[in-house]
């Protein structure tokens, strides 16, 4: 399998205090890898590296042109101003901004296109419901109809299950593995350890360094996770400049 | 009376009343909905801050040339530029307690202007600019706020898909496109022309009342965008006419009567609108099956 993503030797951080550190290696086209660890091990700083809001500070992530332009991104929570009176409809059409520009009038196909996305997150007929009246749930499977639209060959998805119940999650996870099927790419950081093991067949423990990257149940094994655990949350402000190389 | 003489006459017969309503209705079009999109971006009393800001370069302008249009609305613009840059630094980086350094700079800048413009104008001249002249429109002025409500109006139209992007989901929008921040910034221009063109009608004091009472009410009957523009644009309108109208009859001054009448608008909206107001909240109609 030709990969999607290859992070080399990266590190990313915030005012030159690294929050991930030296990490290496490839998700291959196709795969569904869940990035997991505790709190503070820059797991959602991974994603937004890779979707080119971060840049690296050191090391780089390589992605075909194509890959880079057309990715999609669910970041945690998302910074969606609720109260801006958008429908449903106008929300979701977003997605489809790449293919109809700024200026032109989404046609019928992308009506129709858009009715099909609601209806594959269960929220067929919510069309013309204003942002503000749905529930969090709700608002994380516009999302993901948002997603559908984007027609996305790479997928990062932040915590996407957080405060969501477990039907809809299922209904979700449905969404995730057709996207396998299609061929496309995720990467999701997750904390739910049995739902990894259930439906990532690859996973990458971070702990700001790579702990294990690799087959879920190896990644997850008891010493690793000790590892991981160990990590140190704080910034270290007296830390010295960093010279380990690859 | 008849009712012709009560409501069109003073129109028919004062040119300057004429030229009044028209600078009004002009402003309209354009403030009304830059304001819908200040107070959805949570930046109304940002637009305050920066309608002050205005002062001293309006008055620097007036220091060197006068009562010139030109001379106080270039140095109303600079003023504005260099505020809504700075604005928007501070509305972008987090760290800073916004609302304090806002306050602190609106309030210097006011003082700043009335000092300028004392140590050269009469209290006529600094009435004058605190307070709009808006029975003293001339054809420059006129054609100056027609310029600015076409740029606004043009602009709306060609950004409005990007700007309710960037308004409702920045994140997502820098992922697709490096348009953001240009579109951030072309807004703020807009903010500034806007007060600049209400500035010589209304006052550095009162300008922005035309773009944040109209949004404010319209936000108190609808939760939809496009009816929340109309909505705005059709108060703004009203409150100029009737506002003129009474400040005729009653012999009051024209622009703090129009703000008023807006104000009036804002108030009754509060307590009866539908979309949030006190009476729909106290007593809820009866609710649904499903």
């Amino acid at each position: 399998m030709p990969a999607a993503i290859t992070l080399e030797n990266l590190t990313l951080g915030y005012d030159r205090h690294p929050a991930v550190h030296h990490v290496s290696g490839t998700v291959p086209t196709g795969s569904r890898l869940a990035v997991v660890g505790p709190n503070g091990a820059g797991k959602s700083t991974l994603l937004k590296g890779i979707a080119g809001l971060l840049r690296p500070i050191g090391g780089s992530i390589v992605m075909t042109p194509e890959t880079r332009r057309c990715l999609a991104y669910l970041p945690q929570a998302a910074e969606v101003d609720r109260d801006f009176p958008i429908t449903v409809h106008d929300f979701v059409a977003m997605g489809a901004l790449r293919r109809v520009g700024f200026f032109r009038p989404f046609g019928r196909a992308i009506r129709i296109e858009i009715e099909h996305a609601l209806d594959a997150v269960g929220l067929g007929g919510f069309e013309a419901r204003i942002l503000s009246t749905l529930s969090g749930g709700q608002l994380q499977r516009v999302l993901f109809a948002r997603l559908l639209m984007q027609d996305a060959p790479v997928i990062l998805l932040d915590e996407p299950f957080s405060a969501i119940d477990e039907q809809t999650v299922q209904d979700l996870l449905g969404l995730v593995s057709r996207w396998t099927e299609e061929g496309r790419t995720v990467v999701a950081v997750l904390h739910d350890m049995p739902l990894v093991r259930r439906h990532f067949p690859s996973a990458l423990l971070l702990a700001r360094e790579m702990v294990g990257w690799g087959p879920t149940e190896a990644v997850l094994s008891a010493d690793n996770t000790i590892v991981a655990r160990r990590m140190v949350e704080a910034i270290d402000r007296s830390a010295h400049i960093c010279e380990q190389v690859a | 009376m008849s009712a012709y003489d009560f409501l069109i006459g003073p129109f028919a017969e004062f040119s300057f009343m004429r030229r009044a309503l028209a600078g009004i209705l002009i402003l309209s079009l354009g403030a009304a909905p830059i304001g819908v999109f200040l107070m959805l971006r949570r930046m109304s009393l940002i637009g305050d801050a920066m309608a002050h800001a205005i002062l001293p370069g309006a008055a620097i302008g007036y220091m060197i040339s006068g009562l010139s249009l030109g001379a106080m609305t270039a140095g109303g613009l600079v003023a504005g530029f260099v505020v809504a840059i700075l604005a928007g630094l501070v509305a972008r980086s987090t760290s800073l307690r916004e609302d304090a350094s806002l306050a602190a700079f609106y309030i210097v800048s006011l003082a700043a202007g009335v000092t300028l413009l004392s140590a050269r104008g009469s209290n006529v001249d600094i009435f004058r600019v605190l307070f709009g002249s808006i029975l003293g429109l001339d054809n420059e002025t006129l054609l100056l706020m027609v310029a600015v409500t076409g740029l606004t109006l043009i602009a709306l139209a060609l950004l409005l898909r990007p700007m309710v992007l960037e308004f409702v989901d920045p994140i997502f929008l820098s992922t697709q496109s490096r348009i953001g921040p240009f579109v951030h910034l072309t807004f703020l221009g807009l903010v500034v022309l806007n007060l600049v063109g209400a500035f010589h009608a209304l006052g550095t004091l009162l300008a922005v009342g035309i773009l944040v009472l109209p949004a404010a009410t319209a936000r108190l009957w609808t939760v939809r965008l496009p009816a929340m523009l109309a909505f705005a644009v059709m108060d703004a309108l009203t409150a100029g006419y009737l506002g003129l109208l009474l400040s005729y009859h009653a012999g009051l001054a024209s622009g703090p009567t129009i703000i008023l009448v807006a104000g009036a608008f804002y108030l009754i909206s509060i307590i009866v609108g539908r979309a949030g107001g006190i009476v729909r909240q106290l007593r809820p109609r009866s609710h649904f099956r499903a």
